[in-house]
C-alpha cells in the first residue's frame, strides 16, 4: 500500500491572518511535502518496506546509510504531516491543564519554555526541526538537522516547529527569530500537543 | 577616510606607506569594487569584514533576482560576518590568522567558539568567494587549460554541468556544491551547511550555494531550475584565476 499525503487539517488560506500565507502552503504542502510523498513511494517500490508503517519505516531506515534517501524522505512526510496538525487557526496563546503542569515542572514556567523553544529554534544551523518531547517522563526541548526526529531517537514527539527555510522564507524572509515568535504568539495549536501528551 | 589617511601620511614612515597606499586605492573607488582583495589573497580575520557586493543588487536578473541579492549579501552574509567577529572577540591571537589558515585548523580553535567559527567562518569565506565567481557579464563557457581538464576529467563541458547540478540536486538540506582539485585531479563534491573544502585542506575553485535562501524567492522549490539557470551568470575569468590558485596550492 502506498505512502500517502493526509489532507491539510486547514484551509490553506486560514492562516494569512496569522502570518502564514497561502502561497506558503503551495509550496510547502503542495510541492515540498508532495515530493517527500511520491519520493518516499518511488524509493520503496517493491522493497519489503512498502508495507511497514511510515513510523516503522523511520525506525529502521535511521543511520542507515544505504537507506539516507528512504529516511529523509520518510522522516519528511511524518514531520510536515505532524507540523500541519501543530498548526490552528485559532492557535496562540499558552497550553492548560496538564499540559501546563508539566511545562511548568520540567522549565520552571512557560515562558522559560518559550526561551528554550525560541532558542533550539533559532540554533539549529542550517534545515532542520525544533521539538517539545516526552522521554522518560518528562518534557524537553530538541532540535534536529534535516529530516531527524524524536520517533527516531526514541522519544515521543508533542510538539514540532520546521525551521527549514522554506519554512518561513516567503512571509518572513531570512528573519527566522519573527517566524519562531509568530507560531508561538498565533499559530501553535495546544489542543494538538496535549493530545499527544495523553495518548 | 581621504582625511584620515592624510593625517595618516604625516605620520607614517616610509616603510608602511606603500601598503597604506593601496588600501586607500582600493577604498577611493567605487562601491563596485571590493575593498577587501578578491579571494585570490587571504580573507582577514581582524575584523572580519562584509566585501561590498561587486555589482548591483540588479545585476543578475534574470536568474538571479534583486531582492534574493540584497537579503543574501546583506542580511545572510553580513550575519556570518557579525558571528564570526562574535566568536573571535575574545581570541586576539586567532584574529591574526586568516579565515583560510582558521577554518583548516578547526581542531586547534578553543571548543567553545569550535561549531560557531566553522558554521559562521565557512558562511563568510564561500560567500565572499559566491559573490566572485558570479557576474553580470558572465556566462559561455570555460577556456585555456580549465576547459581542457574539465573536458579531460568529465567528457565534455555538459556533461560537468550536469553531474555538478546532480550533486548540487542531491545535497539534502543546506550546502554547497563544489569544483575542486583534488591531487592532480578534478572532482565534484557537495559539503552540509557552510562547510568547505578547505576543511580537508581542499581549495575551492568554484562553488554554488544550495541553501534555499539562495533561490527561495525566484525558484522555491525547483532547485533544479536554479542550478541550471546559474551558469548563465557564471563568471569564469575568476574561476581561471582560482583553478590557478589550486594547481598552485
Ligand atoms: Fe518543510
Ligand atoms: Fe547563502
Amino acid at each position: 500500500m502506498a505512502f500517502t499525503q493526509p489532507p491539510l487539517p486547514f484551509a490553506k488560506d486560514a492562516l494569512e491572518p496569522h502570518g502564514m500565507k497561502a502561497e506558503t502552503f503551495d509550496y510547502h504542502y503542495g510541492k515540498h511535502h508532495a515530493a517527500y510523498v511520491t519520493n518516499l513511494n518511488n524509493l520503496t517500490k517493491d522493497t519489503e518496506l512498502a508495507d511497514k508503517s511510515l513510523e516503522d519505516v523511520i525506525r529502521m531506515t535511521f543511520k542507515d546509510p544505504a537507506k539516507m534517501g528512504v529516511f529523509n524522505n520518510a522522516a519528511q512526510v511524518w514531520n510536515h504531516t505532524f507540523f500541519w496538525n501543530c498548526l490552528s487557526p485559532t492557535g496562540g496563546g499558552a497550553p492548560t491543564g496538564e499540559l501546563a503542569a508539566k511545562i511548568d515542572a520540567a522549565f520552571g514556567s512557560y515562558e522559560k519554555f518559550k526561551e528554550e523553544f525560541k532558542n533550539a529554534a533559532a540554533t539549529q544551523f542550517g534545515s532542520g526541526w525544533a521539538w517539545l518531547v516526552e522521554e522518560a517522563g518528562t518534557l524537553k526541548v530538541v532540535k534536529t538537522p534535516n529530516a531527524e526526529n524524536p520517533l527516531a531517537h526514541g522519544q515521543k514527539a508533542l510538539l514540532t516547529l520546521d525551521v527549514w527555510e522554506h519554512a518561513y522564507y516567503i512571509d518572513f524572509k531570512n528573519a527566522r527569530p519573527a517566524f519562531i515568535d509568530n507560531f508561538l504568539e498565533k499559530l501553535v495549536n495546544w489542543d494538538f500537543v496535549a493530545q499527544n501528551l495523553a495518548a | 577616510m581621504r582625511k584620515l589617511l592624510q593625517q595618516l601620511g604625516f605620520v607614517v614612515v616610509g616603510i608602511t606607506l606603500p601598503f597604506l597606499l593601496v588600501i586607500y586605492q582600493a577604498n577611493a573607488q567605487t562601491q563596485t569594487t571590493p575593498v577587501l582583495a578578491p579571494t585570490g589573497s587571504a580573507l582577514s580575520a581582524n575584523p572580519a569584514q562584509l566585501p561590498p557586493l561587486p555589482y548591483a543588487y540588479n545585476a543578475l536578473e534574470p536568474y538571479i533576482d534583486a531582492q534574493t541579492m540584497q537579503l543574501h549579501h546583506d542580511k545572510h552574509h553580513a550575519t556570518y560576518v557579525n558571528n564570526v567577529n562574535d566568536a573571535l572577540k575574545d581570541y586576539p591571537d586567532l584574529r591574526t590568522q586568516s579565515m583560510e589558515s582558521l577554518l583548516q585548523n578547526l581542531d586547534k580553535l578553543p571548543e567553545k567558539i569550535r561549531t560557531k567559527f566553522r558554521n559562521n567562518g565557512g558562511g563568510h569565506l564561500n560567500h565572499s568567494m559566491y559573490w566572485q565567481i558570479m557576474s553580470p557579464q558572465g556566462g559561455g563557457a570555460p577556456t585555456g587549460q580549465l576547459a581542457q581538464e574539465i573536458t579531460k576529467t568529465f567528457g565534455s563541458f555538459d556533461r560537468f554541468k550536469q553531474q555538478f547540478n546532480q550533486a548540487g540536486a542531491d545535497r539534502f538540506g543546506s550546502g554547497w556544491v563544489w569544483l575542486v582539485r583534488r591531487g592532480e585531479k578534478l572532482e565534484i563534491l557537495s559539503t552540509p551547511n557552510q562547510d568547505t573544502p578547505l576543511m580537508e585542506g581542499i581549495y575551492p575553485i568554484m562553488g554554488n550555494d544550495v541553501w534555499e535562501h539562495a533561490y527561495y524567492l525566484k525558484y522555491q522549490n525547483r532547485r533544479s531550475e536554479y542550478l541550471s539557470n546559474w551558469w548563465n551568470v557564471v563568471n569564469w575569468s575568476e574561476i581561471a584565476r582560482r583553478y590557478d590558485q589550486a594547481k598552485a596550492s
